[in-house]
């Protein structure tokens, strides 16, 4: 850690250090930021996990949370600050972390803070119509300046991207250019597509089938989520987090439980731990089914579809008893989980065990093995490591491009130190890689359940939780495993009963970056295919 | 049972001795046959529809329409009348004429050859000599249809289902061809009553196994690819192209791209009925020990055979679409043109020279 | 299941049993008799519209996970015929709304819902589409979706069971049944202040 401290004392002698936070801290001026962004980069820290703007009232502010593909576990926080609010300028990384294009476009939607350099500074969820920022502190929300838009924008609204470059004198310069040029022919697909998994919208430029392009429009299911949550109670926030990426809700939700315990000091009982991997790891199951029906339905394979679904329905009923709900099961609350098991529970689950296990048989034998879907997986949908590392593609897809990137082996919460689980690893990177990753993940949260399921300790299943939380103040960050990759929350307390910032790391968002790349120059089925395999979900991206 | 001649004949004297003219007496009767054929193409296409809905949801661990009348069996009647009478949207900027005429052009390349089918001894629109010619012809006329919808809707992805259904119809025709080529030099004869009545003593797949079964199959494959079912459902590729060519279509002009669809896996399987498995020929075992067996065989009623095979090949027809995945467009070229394409010539020459060995 | 005392301020207990009152209204309309013909015609109509309602495949977000649920085997919509989910909206009967839809997704939804085919019927299922839900407070949300277009059964649920959406359909279904073929400006007026709600918990 001094190492590090010291090579940033060295790019950047102005830099200052915080000290008592999570991760080490250093506090740059924008000046600095590039050189020591590369200095960074230098060192191996590739991987830019997560981007927040802020806004300090006085003035705005990003902070990087800066991780490595080699040293997993080192994390290191960049934070910096400008005091201009009329016209915020930061110069951009976009050119050092590939993803941090569309981080950089966030925070410029959500703050207004223009990233002097990046080529691309269209709003990423909002409308360009849109007026002002909504994220600042001083936004006001009304439909007479934002009534309800009653025309799809045109074309050209989507094409004319502006940048912003500093000129010599140190001026900053605005340019547009188009995207696409006049003669090219551009296929929206999106955002009503039977098998773009939400809302998504595809711009895509087409040659006969083949992709030369894709252009990625988001912000169609954008509720403002992390806004809301500046407004609410931490036990209120928590119903919000399932609806992020309602496919693992229950994962996300112990994200922000255990970011909410960690800086409140709330000791969670192991019964709880114990119940809560068991529920994340058939939460994990029931997405990959989901995951793994869908793909095939995107394939032309409804049957599977129809028998994904029917296996996923017993993960339902197990929920059912326990919890109440379905999809969504309000199960987890801060400090422990909102009630005890079903008595049943520990039979129905030891049932569905093997029962599965003979399920995925059925699954290879119907669309594994065939020969057609082989055919159209095996030779499509290449991902190399770096490419997943620059773009911060983690989970099964990262995964299957080679990088160990398990946040639940980095980083264990719950009870995954105490289980013994394979980190499956595939090095191809291609569609089939991925497809297969995920049913042997299934079968990996099979053990780990099996391994659970006769050991929940006995003991209270909720700690006790004062009736007002309030976080000390300071900068809390937690990461979790979800079923898409590294999902991460990151509260910004100041002691009060709300957080001042929330922010949640969506992991869609670098598998939808990583389609452009992935599909340029294959066809259009490829393109549906491979959106499957990478199995995103668009409302965790738009929050 | 049902004696059609006998019907037939009574309406003819019936009509002539009433009426007295000619041409009058014949126009009516043709009209009349023609109602005839369009209600047993309505009634045909309801009972597929029912039946695929039926046994796709059996494959799917689903029960499938059963509300609708008992056993649901009232469902695709209540589908017509909805269909029937949704509204028909004419949208702007489409090229107005070939828009409305090509779901009329589908359904005609359909119903021409539904009309050239020997549904029983006897039971047939028309029947000349070159019949299965006529219904090779013919029945591409379909792909006129989809090319003019994909191209008139004024749509991307209609325009994408268009021209991927011109390629695919295009190689498939070929090997499709070829296969009964492959059986028209066996029976030495296009008419469809001669290929039929060769077949009386054993059906064709019989009388020349290996050449005749390698054409069976990769007519199956080829006349499977033209009826645009999956697997090579690419035209209207529901998870890519929303609809395929007829993604603009409502109402009664989207109900004939449907109707056509499902009549087209019937005549395919029809054709493939009547040059392969001996039409309506009974199963026949040529040794003496079988003649009980023979007349048991017989005695069911010729259109029933046909039926039955018929139906017998349209449930293997569904079972293929409900198992396998989509291909994607050069997998299916290079299947036509790779790979059932070179067989299906060598099968020719193979042929050629079994008739020349064996008859 | 019998359903208990529930207390839902604007509803009454009882009101969770009533299905058949859009079935009685029908039949206090024809007391007086009416024209035979027009009136048998009508029902078969009706019969076959409410029998065959395509859905056109649209979700958003949570709620469209539960619609593939009713699509799927365990609770299988196909029984009423409905299975034949379409995915060109040109060729839809009824749109399932479920999920948030937020300012940027209107004038799409809007627009989709302008590209059906006469007749159409608007689901809103779950509590976004109905009000809001639980972003009511959003600066991005569309509280309700019949802001936007005319809403014929809503579906409360945080998403609702798919149960709860077959019920919806099956209102749905009784709702066409009142339909008037042959006298379209007289169609009874049925919304006066009273909506149909599936789902009960």
């Amino acid at each position: 850690m001094e190492k590090i401290q010291e090579y940033i004392q060295k790019l950047a002698p102005k830099a200052q250090f915080e000290e008592g936070g999570q991760y080490p801290t250093a506090i740059v001026e924008s000046g600095d930021l590039r050189k020591v962004a590369a200095g960074l980069k230098e060192k191996g820290f590739d991987y830019l996990m997560c981007l927040t703007g802020m806004d300090y009232k006085d003035s705005f502010g990003v902070i990087y949370h800066i991780s490595s593909s080699k040293e997993k576990k080192t994390v290191i926080v960049l934070k910096v600050n400008t005091t201009e609010r009329e016209e915020p300028v930061i110069p951009t990384v976009s050119d050092i972390w590939e993803i941090a294009n569309y981080y950089e476009r966030e925070a410029y939607d959500f703050y207004g803070i223009i990233f002097a350099g990046n080529p691309d500074m269209r709003r990423l969820f909002l409308r360009e119509d849109w007026v002002g920022y909504p994220f600042r502190k001083d936004f006001v929300a009304d439909d007479s300046i934002n009534p309800i838009p009653t025309k799809v924008p045109k074309p050209d609204d989507y094409e004319s991207v502006p940048y912003y470059t500093i000129d010599k004198d140190g001026k900053l310069v605005k340019k547009v250019k188009s995207l696409f040029e006049n003669k090219d022919c551009i296929v929206n697909i999106g955002p009503q597509h039977p098998s773009t998994h939400g809302v998504l919208h595809l711009r895509t430029k087409l040659e006969g089938e083949i992709i030369k392009k894709i252009d990625p429009q988001f912000g169609y299911i954008h509720r403002g989520i992390e806004k809301m949550c500046e407004s609410m109670t931490y036990p209120q926030m928590l119903y919000l987090t399932e609806r992020l990426d309602y496919l693992c809700g229950t994962m996300n939700r112990h994200g922000l439980c255990l970011c909410i315990e960690k800086a409140a000091g709330i000791e969670v009982p192991a019964r709880a731990q114990y119940i809560r991997t068991i529920f994340d790891e058939l939460t994990r199951i029931a997405s990959h089914l989901i995951g793994w029906a869908c793909m095939c339905n995107d394939m032309g394979s409804i049957t599977a579809f129809i028998y994904g679904m029917r296996d996923r329905e017993k993960i339902m009923d197990i929920y059912e008893e326990t919890a109440g709900g379905r999809l969504m099961i309000n199960y987890y609350v801060v400090g422990g989980v909102a009630q005890d098991i079903h008595p049943n529970f520990v039979n129905r689950v030891k049932e569905f065990i093997p029962y599965m296990r003979k399920m995925i048989e059925e699954y290879h034998t119907l669309f594994t093995h065939n020969p057609i879907a082989k055919g159209r997986m095996t030779d499509s949908g290449f991902l190399t490591k770096e490419q997943a590392v620059a773009l911060g593609v983690t989970g099964p897809s990262g995964r299957a491009s080679g990088w160990s990137c398990d946040v639940r082996k980095i980083e264990p919460y719950a009870a995954y130190d105490k289980v013994k689980f394979d980190e499956v690893l595939h090095q191809g990177g291609g569609t089939f890689d991925r497809y297969m990753l995920r049913l042997e993940e299934i079968e990996q949260s099979l053990r780990i359940i099996e391994q659970l399921i006769d050991n929940i300790p006995e003991g209270d299943f909720r700690a006790k939780v004062p009736a007002i939380i309030k976080l000390p103040a300071g900068e809390y960050y937690q990461r979790v495993e979800n079923a898409r990759g590294d999902f991460s929350v990151f509260i910004k307390s100041t002691g009060d009963k709300n957080p001042y910032r929330v922010k949640f790391r969506s992991p869609c968002l670098s598998l939808v970056t990583a389609l452009d790349p992935m599909c340029r120059d294959q066809k259009i089925a490829d393109l549906i295919m491979i959106s499957g395999s990478l199995d995103y979900v668009i409302p965790c991206i738009d929050r | 049972m049902l004696e059609l001649d006998k019907l037939v004949e009574l309406i003819q004297t019936f009509l002539s001795d009433s009426i007295g003219i000619d041409w009058l007496v014949k126009l009516i009767e043709y009209v009349l046959i023609g109602v005839g054929f369009l209600a047993l193409y309505a009634v045909l296409a309801l009972i597929l529809i029912l039946l695929e809905r039926k046994i796709c949801a059996y494959f799917q661990c689903r029960l499938g329409p059963t509300r609708v009348g008992p056993w649901g069996l009232l469902q695709p009647i209540a589908d017509m009348v909805k269909i029937l009478l949704k509204e028909i949207i004419h949208i702007d900027k489409t090229d107005k004429i070939l828009f409305k005429v090509a779901p009329f052009i589908v359904i005609m390349g359909s119903f021409c050859t539904f009309g050239a089918l020997q549904f029983g001894k006897g039971i047939c629109g028309i029947d000349f000599n070159v019949g299965l010619f006529y219904m090779i012809a013919i029945s591409s006329l379909g792909v006129v249809g989809i090319l003019l919808a994909g191209w008139a809707s004024n749509n991307k992805y209609t325009l994408i289902g268009a021209m991927r259904s011109g390629a695919q119809l295009v190689s498939y025709e070929l090997s499709a061809g070829i296969a009964l080529l492959t059986m028209v030099v066996l029976s030495g004869s296009l008419q469809l009553s001669d290929i039929i009545e060769g077949q009386a003593k054993a059906w064709y797949i019989f009388q020349a196994p290996i050449p005749a079964l390698i054409a069976f199959v990769i007519y199956l494959i080829a006349g499977h690819a033209e009826t645009n079912r999956g697997p090579f459902d690419l035209p209207e590729a529901e998870s890519e192209l929303t609809a395929g060519y007829h993604t603009e279509y409502s109402g009664i002009q989207f109900g004939f791209f449907y109707l056509a669809e499902y009549l087209n896996m019937f005549i395919i399987a029809g054709i493939a009925t009547m040059v392969f498995l001996g039409g309506y020929q009974p199963f026949q075992i040529n040794a003496e020990w079988a003649e009980g067996f023979n007349e048991v065989m017989a005695y069911i009623p010729t259109w029933a055979w046909f039926f039955g095979k018929v139906f017998g090949l349209i449930l293997l027809s569904l079972w293929v679409r409900w198992t396998f995945p989509r291909l994607r467009i050069d997998q299916l070229l290079k299947l036509e043109w790779k790979i059932l394409m070179p067989i299906s010539l060598l099968n020719l020459l193979l042929m050629t020279v079994w008739v020349l060995i064996f008859e | 299941m019998e359903v208990k005392d529930i207390k839902i301020k604007s509803m009454k207990t009882e009101d969770f049993k009533d299905n058949e009152y859009l079935e009685k209204y029908i039949e206090e309309l024809q007391k007086e008799g009416l024209n035979i013909v027009t009136e048998k015609l009508d029902d078969l109509i009706n019969w076959g519209r409410s029998n065959s309602v395509w859905p056109f495949t649209f979700a958003t977000s949570c709620c469209g996970i539960e619609f593939m649920c009713v699509a799927a085997a365990r609770h299988d919509f196909a029984r009423f015929g409905w299975e034949v989910t379409r995915n060109s909206p040109r060729q839809a009967d009824v749109i399932f709304v479920s999920g948030t839809i937020t300012y940027k997704m209107a004038p799409v939804l809007k627009r989709l819902y302008d590209q059906m085919a006469e007749p159409k019927y608007v689901i809103a299922v779950g509590g976004c589409s109905i009000s809001g839900g639980p972003f009511k407070e959003s600066y991005h949300v569309v509280n309700g979706v019949d802001k936007i277009i005319p809403v014929d059964v809503y579906v409360p649920g945080c998403p609702p069971r798919p149960e709860a959406m077959l019920y919806g359909m099956m209102q749905l279904q009784r709702k066409i049944k009142l339909e008037n073929f042959f006298k379209l400006p007289k169609r009874p007026n049925i919304s006066n202040g009273q909506t149909e709600e599936g789902g009960t918990k």
